[in-house]
């Protein structure tokens, strides 16, 4: 799944919702009768993917928020396992 | 109803607790059906006044300000409650996210669609009674009709369509024809659970716990379902706790993230909780959910390893378990502070094998002479509705 290319648009699956919640200091996401507490970077990644933005403008996004270079192998790596996970899928 | 049961991945039952990440609202005990393996109190015709809407909504605005974000609508059938939008619409305006757990009974076109609006999150679907119901299936009858009419509702309204099957002995051998049945009522998740021995399902234990060959069946014609339906419909078997060697990690300790709330406004750290001897629950009625969460005396007495006896107090999985569940260690050896027997450290661990065995025996035998000793299999309602405490010492 590394293979992504930059021009897909994940977004949180149909069902699922994520929010920031201050009495986990966390971003928690939401499905039937479960949640995931996400680190900081799952946290950051997730929360920009809002199904308009491409994953290379996610990147971009992150690195300038960041002052990082050279996220976008973890971020595609993440996005990948995400997908996985069913907790980002990807839109048109 | 299973289904109400925190999966949650948050970890231990720390003496400074965490906030009570899950809430469940049981509405009302009212419900047009009369399940026998409804975990429902025996006694709950003798609960006081249903909270009204105000309350639930205070109640909702005092979790979610603690940190609650998982909410649960169960019952009774909460479809009942005619403020059941307004209780959603609030619920949704804080941030929740909403699981309405119900029999489909009342969930017309005109509800859903205002449940929708209102914010609902997600609806899991359970069979009433399974038998009936795959009878209807069958036959092609009314019952059946109506419950296709809820689950297309459901897909049309853009929510998954989940099932909740609960099993027992009665409808175990059929479990082909449930998923059958599932199947033809466009089911994309399957939960078949097995009865879990509470309320009403204690009652009846004898007549509902399955032999371990009924068991392996099942899950053997589930795991040939499953693969022939991969990638359209994902199916859960949960085995029944009295054929595991570990007990189950109840609620992840009481009072580590699980908050219910009876319809009567009792707070319980579990939804079987009422029945504990001793546990004084308090109502939100009388306190905010803040000091029930923190500090009532109910909430704070299995948190942490200080109730512990032997063998779990030295036991190096206590942190993963908790002791199990403080109900069926109740229910089973009298003591709610005892190892819960499904363990097969527990020295009562003979009371679960029994129990077993005369499972095992009236599998073989059918009913007969030995069948004959054991109660009448007891349907839910409210002329029978009869504190189970006093079904206690006859099995301790």
């Amino acid at each position: 799944m590394s293979d992504l290319p930059d021009t897909v648009k994940p977004a949180i699956s149909q069902g699922l919702k994520l929010q920031w919640e201050p009495a986990q200091d966390a971003h928690v996401l939401l499905y039937p009768e479960g949640m995931v507490k996400l680190n900081s970077s799952a946290g950051a990644i997730m929360s920009r993917c809002d199904g308009a933005r491409t994953l290379a403008e996610i990147v971009a996004d992150l690195e300038h928020s960041y002052g990082l270079s050279g996220l976008a192998a973890d971020v595609r790596a993440f996005v990948a396992l995400a997908l996985q996970k069913h907790w980002l899928e990807l839109r048109e | 109803m299973s289904g109400a049961v925190p999966a949650s991945p948050v970890q231990t039952a720390a003496p400074s607790p965490g906030p009570p990440l899950w809430l469940l609202l049981e509405l009302t005990y009212r419900c047009p059906l009369h399940c026998v393996f409804c975990y429902n109190p025996t006694d709950f015709a003798r609960t006081g006044a249903e909270l009204p809407t105000a309350e639930w909504l205070r109640v909702l605005r005092e979790a979610r300000a603690l940190g609650a974000v998982q909410l649960g609508l169960s019952g009774g059938e909460p479809l009942v409650r005619e403020d059941l939008e307004a209780i959603v619409a609030e619920a949704h305006a804080l941030g929740f996210y909403i699981n309405l757990i119900t029999s489909g009974v009342g969930l017309t076109r005109a509800r859903i669609a205002a449940l929708k609006d209102a914010g609902l999150d997600h609806i899991q679907l359970s069979f009433q009674d399974s038998t009936r119901e795959m009878n209807d299936f069958l036959s092609s009858t009314r019952t059946f009709e109506l419950k296709s009419q809820v689950a297309a509702l459901i897909r049309e309204f853009g929510y998954p369509m989940v099932l909740n099957v609960v099993l027992h002995r009665l409808n175990i051998d059929h479990v082909g024809e449930i998923l059958e049945m599932a199947e033809a009522l466009g089911a994309q998740y399957v939960e078949l659970a097995n009865t879990q021995y509470y309320g009403w399902a204690w009652l009846n234990r004898a007549h509902l716990l399955p032999s371990r060959a009924q068991l392996e069946r099942a899950e053997a014609v589930t795991q040939r379902f499953r693969e022939r339906v991969a990638g359209r419909m994902q199916i859960y078997f949960v085995v029944p706790d009295y054929f595991e060697r570990r007990p189950k990690a109840c609620m992840n300790g009481l009072g580590s993230v699980f908050l219910a709330i009876a319809p009567d406004g009792i707070a319980m750290p579990c939804h079987a909780a009422r029945m504990l001897p001793g546990l004084e629950l308090p109502s939100v009625r009388a306190a905010d959910i803040r000091s029930i969460w923190y500090d009532s005396a109910a909430f704070n007495r299995f948190r942490g390893e200080g109730w512990m006896k032997e063998p779990c107090r030295s036991c190096p999985e206590r942190g993963k378990d908790f002791g199990g569940c403080r109900c069926q260690a109740y229910l089973l050896t009298g003591d709610p502070d005892n190892t819960d027997p499904v363990c097969e450290l527990s020295p009562q661990h003979a009371l679960v094998t029994a129990a077993v065995e005369r499972a095992e025996r009236a599998g073989r035998e059918g009913p007969g002479p030995g069948a004959a000793r054991e109660q009448v299999l007891v349907f839910r309602d409210h002329r029978r509705s009869i504190p189970v405490v006093t079904e206690v010492p006859a099995r301790r």
